[in-house]
């Protein structure tokens, strides 16, 4: 986890996802407690950005649950990254009809471009991070991108590139 | 009842049973590898994610997992067609495809379940050839090995660590094909809440966990001429390791064992059972001055190290009610290394000490720093039980071919008391017996010695226990870890309601131990081990730790007298939050 950095606001932040766990009012002997934890690991990676290891122990603690629970589900779920993410969030689907039209040369362009692999580090200026994900219900478009929720269809290569200049642009 | 058909025959069994204890109940066997009935207090593991129990349900399109479904009225089951074998033949195949395939020198040879199926199953080719998972063995700790490469994801393990045990070190970590059972991030295990009470390992049906070995050092030792070594041995071993040589299972062959002990090559063989007398009386005063004082209750027994890791861990803010003395290994440690080097006229470096412990804890515990003074060990190696079975066999040393023999003095005289030691409730009443005495001046006469309210194997006990006229206390005695937690919650909640606790990690005590020769199952060999612990004691002339005549010289020619200064500079610890 070369690139596991939590910024100065952490402070703010953990208190924030406190005061999400306290709303449950969980107590150790709560037999839910362990119901509550994808939504609570939810909440803190829409606060933090990603779930770095000292957030999913923090949760662990205040959920009275074992560390290795947590990881356990973390590690379970692609939706959760232990990684953090770019200002702009480059996703590349690489199901069956996106793959069948080309998406893994698209993927590789936007690697090239960046100079970053899928699914690791965000770019140096922290702008950009990417991941391969499966299907976003688009295959009509496919291949398709999508960047920060917005989707883009129909993708080439040197459309990609375009798509990321554009980002480049406003910074 | 649930009335259903077999291989032809019928059979009824209560409703909610499965396939599996269907075919159990008519003598029918089907396979089984991820299956566990019990691990410990009544837990169940069934993922039913190996697949090797599938058996065909007529009017079912899909093969069933025997394990996980449940009996239906009028059900009709087959379990050996060919549609079935093949089946579990393909599941085995696909299962070896991804397993390291070193049999011969692993350290479950004989002993691993996949192993077991693969010979009756007849595979001889594995047909499936593609990527394996390669990862480095995780030897972090002084007690418990790690090999993930072997790992078949029966998730038994992560099952008894999380829900008989509640220590949470282990998890499903991952998905997919390199999805591992394994802690928080693969974190070597030394660095997590492990308290190395190694049911894990029991409960791991290959390879992939197991002990650290010493067997090779304890080899070297015995052949060092410059080096004597002494060696002894836990209550818990003399009724479990008959079994390995054609005993009746349970069965106490202490005598042979010390014959086996001394063909080893040990110089003198001693027993455990003597420090576990020595606790009875440093402890068995603290108590008392503990309910006088009636400060830093209820105190809790501190023997068992696997428990001790779990205070350290889980409870810190209960770390001043343990009882200060060491374990019984350490105490003999202590002792040998002291009192004895000194009898011998040897420096406490020359004198080798090694124990056979049913634990995989003690190996932890030996290993601390605290238990080394001046950079010298108290106790150098420790032994398992299982460990020790190889040891006997490697030398040819068969124990149903032994003569009996007796421990060897001082260090190896012992009472009753310290034989119950080896099985939950054992260690309280071997207190209260001595107690009885401190308080009142007089032996227990006839059956008032057995304190029978805090024996059998039920997790957690509570009794009242008259210890003299006037004192009376209420107990509770548990074992495994997770029932420890209930009783240390009660005891957050209301610390009057107990004076005296005690704990034990393994599930039944120490003879359920993570070092003892496997079960595979079979849970009644508990039962027989206890019962074989109770024997030993009855057959005891001496049932009293103050009344073992090598204890009382011990005091008059080194100790002075129980909580001497002398005494807890060698016999009482400090506990410390992880």
């Amino acid at each position: 986890m070369g690139c596991d950095k939590l910024s100065e606001a952490a402070a703010a932040k953990f208190a924030e996802l406190d005061a999400f766990i306290d709303g449950f009012g969980i107590n150790r002997d709560d037999p839910r407690r362990s119901g509550r934890l994808i939504q609570v690991l939810h909440r803190a990676q829409k606060i933090f950005g990603y779930l770095p290891d000292v957030v999913q122990k923090h949760v662990a603690g205040k959920m009275f649950l074992p560390t290795s629970k947590v990881a356990g589900v973390v590690s379970f779920y692609n939706y959760f990254s232990t990684e953090p993410k770019g200002k702009y969030c480059i996703d590349v689907c690489l199901g069956t009809a996106c793959y069948v039209k080309g998406s893994e040369k698209v993927l590789s362009e936007i690697e090239r471009v960046l100079g970053v692999k899928a699914d690791t580090c965000p770019t140096e200026d922290g702008l950009f991070s990417i991941s391969a994900l499966r299907c976003v219900g688009a295959c009509g478009l496919a291949p398709v991108m999508v960047v920060n929720g917005k989707v883009y269809g129909k993708v080439t290569p040197a459309k990609a590139v375009e798509i990321i200049n554009e980002y480049k642009q406003r910074g | 009842m649930v009335n259903l058909t077999i291989n032809g025959k019928l059979v009824s069994v209560p409703e909610g049973s499965t396939i599996l204890e269907a075919a159990q109940k008519l003598n029918i066997n089907i396979p089984t590898l991820c299956y566990c009935a019990k691990l410990g207090n009544g837990v169940c593991n069934r993922p039913a994610s190996c697949r090797i129990c599938v058996v065909e349900v007529e009017r079912r399109r899909n093969l069933a997992p025997a394990c996980a479904t449940p009996v239906m009225e009028g059900m009709v089951v087959h379990t050996n067609t060919q549609r079935a074998l093949n089946a579990r033949r393909t599941v085995l195949e696909l299962l070896l495809s991804d397993h390291p395939k070193d049999c011969l020198v692993c350290p479950k040879n004989q002993d691993c379940e996949l192993q077991k199926l693969a010979s009756e199953f007849g595979i001889r080719e594995i047909e499936y050839k593609g990527e394996t998972n390669k990862f480095q063995i995780d030897d972090s700790s002084e007690a418990i090995v790690r090999d993930l490469s072997k790992c078949i994801m029966c998730r038994r393990c992560e099952n008894v660590c999380n829900n008989v045990q509640t220590v949470g070190a282990l998890t499903g970590f991952g998905r997919g094909f390199s999805a591992k059972v394994g802690t928080a991030w693969l974190t070597p295990l030394a660095n997590t809440s492990c308290t190395y009470c190694g049911q894990c390992v029991n409960a791991c049906p290959v390879g992939a966990i197991t002990g650290v070995s010493y067997v090779k050092k304890v080899w070297a030792a015995i052949n060092n001429p410059a080096k004597t070594v002494i060696v002894q041995t836990a209550p818990a071993v003399r009724v479990a390791i008959g079994q390995e040589f054609g005993f009746e299972s349970g069965v106490p062959v202490t005598k042979k064992l010390v014959a086996g002990l001394r063909a080893l090559g040990f110089d003198k063989v001693f027993d455990t059972n003597f420090s576990a007398d020595l606790t009875i009386i440093e402890e068995g005063y603290e108590i008392i001055e503990r309910i006088k004082s009636g400060k830093n209750l209820p105190i809790l027994t501190s023997c068992c190290p696997g428990w001790i890791n779990f205070i350290e861990h889980h409870f810190p803010d209960l770390l001043n009610i343990p009882s200060s003395c060491k374990s019984p290994q350490q105490m003999f440690g202590a002792i040998a290394k002291t009192y004895y080097a000194e009898k011998l006229g040897i420096k406490p470096e020359d004198l080798v000490v090694v124990s056979i412990m049913p634990c995989q804890a003690k190996k932890y515990e030996a290993s601390l720093p605290e238990y080394a003074p001046n950079g010298v060990r108290d106790v150098d190696y420790v032994v398992t039980t299982r460990e020790l079975v190889r040891m006997f066999k490697e030398a040819g040393v068969n124990l149903s071919n032994m003569e009996d023999e007796e421990f060897d003095s001082p260090l190896g005289y012992s009472t009753g008391a310290g034989d119950i030691f080896g099985v939950t409730g054992g260690v309280l009443e071997a207190a209260c017996r001595s107690i009885h005495w401190a308080l009142t001046g007089e032996e227990l006469e006839g059956d008032a010695i057995n304190f029978r309210a805090v024996r059998g194997l039920d997790g957690v006990k509570e009794a009242l226990v008259k210890l003299s006229p006037e004192v009376t206390i209420n107990v509770a005695v548990c074992s495994g870890l997770g029932n420890a937690r209930k009783v240390l919650e009660m005891v957050r909640k209301d610390p009057n309601r107990f004076q005296a606790i005690e704990i034990m990690a393994c599930p039944g005590g120490c003879i359920n131990g993570g070092g003892q020769p496997y079960l595979h199952g079979d849970y009644g060999l508990l039962e027989k081990r206890m019962k074989g612990l109770y024997q030993e004691d009855e057959g005891k002339p001496i049932r009293c730790s103050h009344n073992n005549p090598d204890i009382k010289k011990l005091y008059e020619e080194f100790l002075e007298k129980p909580g001497s200064e002398l005494a807890h500079k060698l016999l009482h610890t400090t506990y410390h939050q992880k």
